[in-house]
């Protein structure tokens, strides 16, 4: 079976992409004279266009189509819990920090 | 909230297009979706080097967020584990590999399909996409009532790719280098785990 979702990356993919944001970082860097104000409207009409482009994907991946009714209800559930459970994991080591620090 | 529905609603219309194809045929021969993504790692690059007082947070940073990445595990696990009692019709060990795809659907969609079929194939695509989503749609509401480091969590493997703009925009610029580190050690766990969870 082959998914046709290409947003998600091979790792070669995913060293070109590091790649490009180190650059930004030089790039940002040697000229942080300059005060780049168009740069934060930049990265969110680019987060528009990547969520957009997802969206795409998904929607022409037929297989998911046709199965969301299915098995939709399942898959969220699992989402859900995976990301609530990681999200208080997180909660946890970040009020630990906390206290570290308030205690120093 | 008002950012998240724009961007709900920009997913939204992708979706709209691609299920009922209006847009050009063959337009998936093109990687545009990675274009993009450099364009955008490259602008978050800038904005992060431009920032004299991001680069010096970096130091300032708490050492025991290297355990990052162990929390995101076992926080699935513990989510998955509760959740999966009310799934009857699977077993523990068949939710607990959908959980150990960390959002990263296109790998763990395949490696499962293969080990247990389409239709737990198909469930692990789904959930996580919408883990992802979750992530997307999510993060300031995350950063807010659990703290800078929860959305890095929530995005699982995808954090150094797909959600770190969204993560850099909402725990703040210090936290890209705990956002990538994260996402680099979830995103290698996954093959791993996923096969383990499916053999057993």
């Amino acid at each position: 079976m082959e998914f046709l979702i290409s947003l998600q990356l091979n790792s070669l993919k995913m060293f070109i992409v590091i790649a490009f944001m180190l650059a930004g970082i030089a790039v940002g860097y040697l000229f942080r004279r300059w005060k780049f104000r168009f740069i934060n409207g930049l990265i969110i009409t680019l987060i528009w266009l990547l969520l957009f482009l997802l969206g795409l994907e998904v929607g022409t991946n037929e297989n998911v189509v046709r199965q969301f009714g299915k098995l939709g209800f399942e898959a969220f559930l699992l989402a859900f819990a995976g990301t609530l459970g990681s999200v208080i994991a997180a909660w946890i080591l970040w009020i630990s920090t906390k206290n570290k620090k308030a205690s120093k | 909230m008002k950012g998240s529905l724009i961007i709900l609603s920009f997913f939204a219309t992708g979706l709209l297009l691609g299920i009922f194809r209006w847009f050009p045929i063959g337009w998936f021969e093109n990687d545009y979706s990675f274009y993009v993504l450099c364009a955008l790692m490259f602008s978050v690059g800038i904005s992060i080097g431009n920032d004299p007082t991001s680069i010096r947070q970096f130091r300032s940073l708490n050492p025991r967020f290297i355990f990052l990445p162990l929390m995101t595990i076992l926080g699935t696990f513990a989510g998955i584990l509760v959740v999966s009692f009310f799934l009857k019709n699977r077993s523990v060990n068949e939710c607990m590999a959908v959980g150990s795809g960390f959002g990263y659907y296109s790998l763990s969609s395949i490696l499962i399909t293969q080990y247990k079929g389409i239709e737990l194939g198909t469930i692990a695509l789904l959930a996580n996409i919408m883990r992802e989503v979750l992530t997307l749609l999510f993060a300031p509401w995350m950063v807010k009532y659990f703290g800078k480091l929860s959305p890095i969590s929530a995005g699982g493997a995808t954090t150094m790719d797909t959600t770190f703009p969204i993560i850099v925009k909402n725990s703040g610029k210090d936290f890209a280098i705990v956002s990538i580190y994260q996402g680099f050690v979830v995103d290698f766990s996954v093959p791993f785990l996923v096969t383990f969870f499916c053999s057993l």
